[in-house]
């Protein structure tokens, strides 16, 4: 269903009036409900104090083991997650092994999380104010990409296992995010994957998205990492 | 720890959000049924048409938009050649240049997903006339 955007074939109907029924131009954006209730969200997370911070990528390239080593480096901070997946809590078990709130949210069929499911969450998990939020999406670099959740920031992760052109492949991913980890980096001299390939493409679709390279089993990186988490969550006291 | 339960594919999502518009929209014109949708899908909307007539239909069961005809125009959006800068016309994602077959860069405009005009019916008017 989500591998593939946009049908490339325009039905190209118009409107006719066989029985003589008005026509009312609207122009407008059909995902602006969704948009309000992301606005409620956003507006929620800033009268709290709290950093919301979206993470996408494709399935396997490391959200959760990036969440479980993220954590212990920010043992100075309040934190919560919200674990999205279609099925299982396997993630969310991770995640409460580290001793951090978490909510599971499985969306069945669905294939990414929308802001009403986000809004619930919270509800239920009721981070405390000044909190750092981590909300990790089910694992597709498509749907997320066109659902605002109220986020403060979105991060998209890649992974060298797969290929370097991915921003241009999935650039909607890229386009909104303000920064993109360049994840397993200790598997390059196994890989063709090019890192500065990799950086290129995703300034061709987002020039201001910040890059940062790290392995999250191995530990490169993840001090900058958590330093652009705490600068993140200092610009929304 | 708890976990919720919900969600559906996004064209679901979109096409229950495309009929709540329609209705709202119809409603407040006084219309009493919307008997025709015309929606705008850019390449890199993440929407496919196909998908969306499927889910459009069940969505609208129900509703005023009920039996409503889903006209779907794609839009084309234009981009850079990421290998050799040409500007390319994109339909669908990912797109290549025709000149040297690089990934063309689709800027924003790419996402749009915009109900254009819906067709409506008046609840006093008559359906066909006979003779």
């Amino acid at each position: 269903m989500c591998d593939s955007c946009g049908c490339g074939h325009d039905h190209g109907a118009t409107l006719s009036r066989p029985g003589g029924g008005r026509v009312l131009r609207l122009e407008q954006d059909v995902l602006a409900a969704s948009r309000a209730i992301a606005g409620k969200n956003r507006a929620l997370f800033e009268s709290r104090g709290i950093a919301a911070v979206n993470l996408l990528s494709s399935p396997g390239s490391g959200k959760t083991t990036v969440l479980e080593k993220t954590i212990p480096l920010l043992s100075g901070r309040r934190l919560a997650v919200i674990e999205g997946d279609q099925q299982t809590a396997n993630d969310a078990e991770r995640i409460d092994a580290t001793g951090v709130p978490v909510v599971q949210v499985n969306t069945g069929a669905g294939c990414h999380l929308d802001a009403a499911m986000v809004g619930r969450a919270v509800a239920e998990l009721s981070p405390a104010p000044g909190s750092l939020l981590f909300i990790e999406n089910v694992g597709n670099l498509v749907c997320p990409a066109m659902f605002d959740l109220g986020e403060t920031a979105r991060v998209v992760i890649i992974s060298v296992t797969e290929g370097d052109d991915k921003p241009l492949k999935y650039p909607a991913a890229f386009q909104r995010a303000d920064l993109c980890l360049i994840n397993k980096i200790d598997l390059l001299p196994h890989v063709s994957f090019d890192p500065a390939r990799c950086r290129a493409a995703a300034r061709r679709v987002n020039p201001d998205i910040a890059l940062m390279e790290i392995s999250a089993t191995a530990g490169q990186g993840l001090e900058d990492w958590a330093a652009w988490l705490g600068r993140l969550t200092a610009r929304h006291p | 720890m708890l976990p919720l339960y919900s969600g559906r594919m996004h064209e679901m999502s979109i096409a229950m959000s495309i009929v709540d518009a329609a209705e709202k929209a119809a409603r407040e014109a006084g219309a009493a049924r919307v008997t025709a949708i015309e929606l705008d899908i850019g390449p890199m909307s993440g929407v496919m048409a196909d998908a969306l007539e499927f889910c459009f239909e069940a969505a609208a069961r129900g509703s005023m938009a009920q039996g409503a005809r889903l006209a779907i125009h794609a839009i084309a959006a234009v981009g850079e050649c990421a290998s050799c800068g040409r500007m390319g016309e994109a339909r669908s994602v990912p797109a290549r240049c025709r000149a040297c077959g690089g990934f063309l860069a689709i800027p924003p405009d790419g996402a749009t997903l915009r109900l254009r005009a819906i067709e409506v019916e008046d609840a006093m008017k008559k359906e066909t006339s006979h003779v």
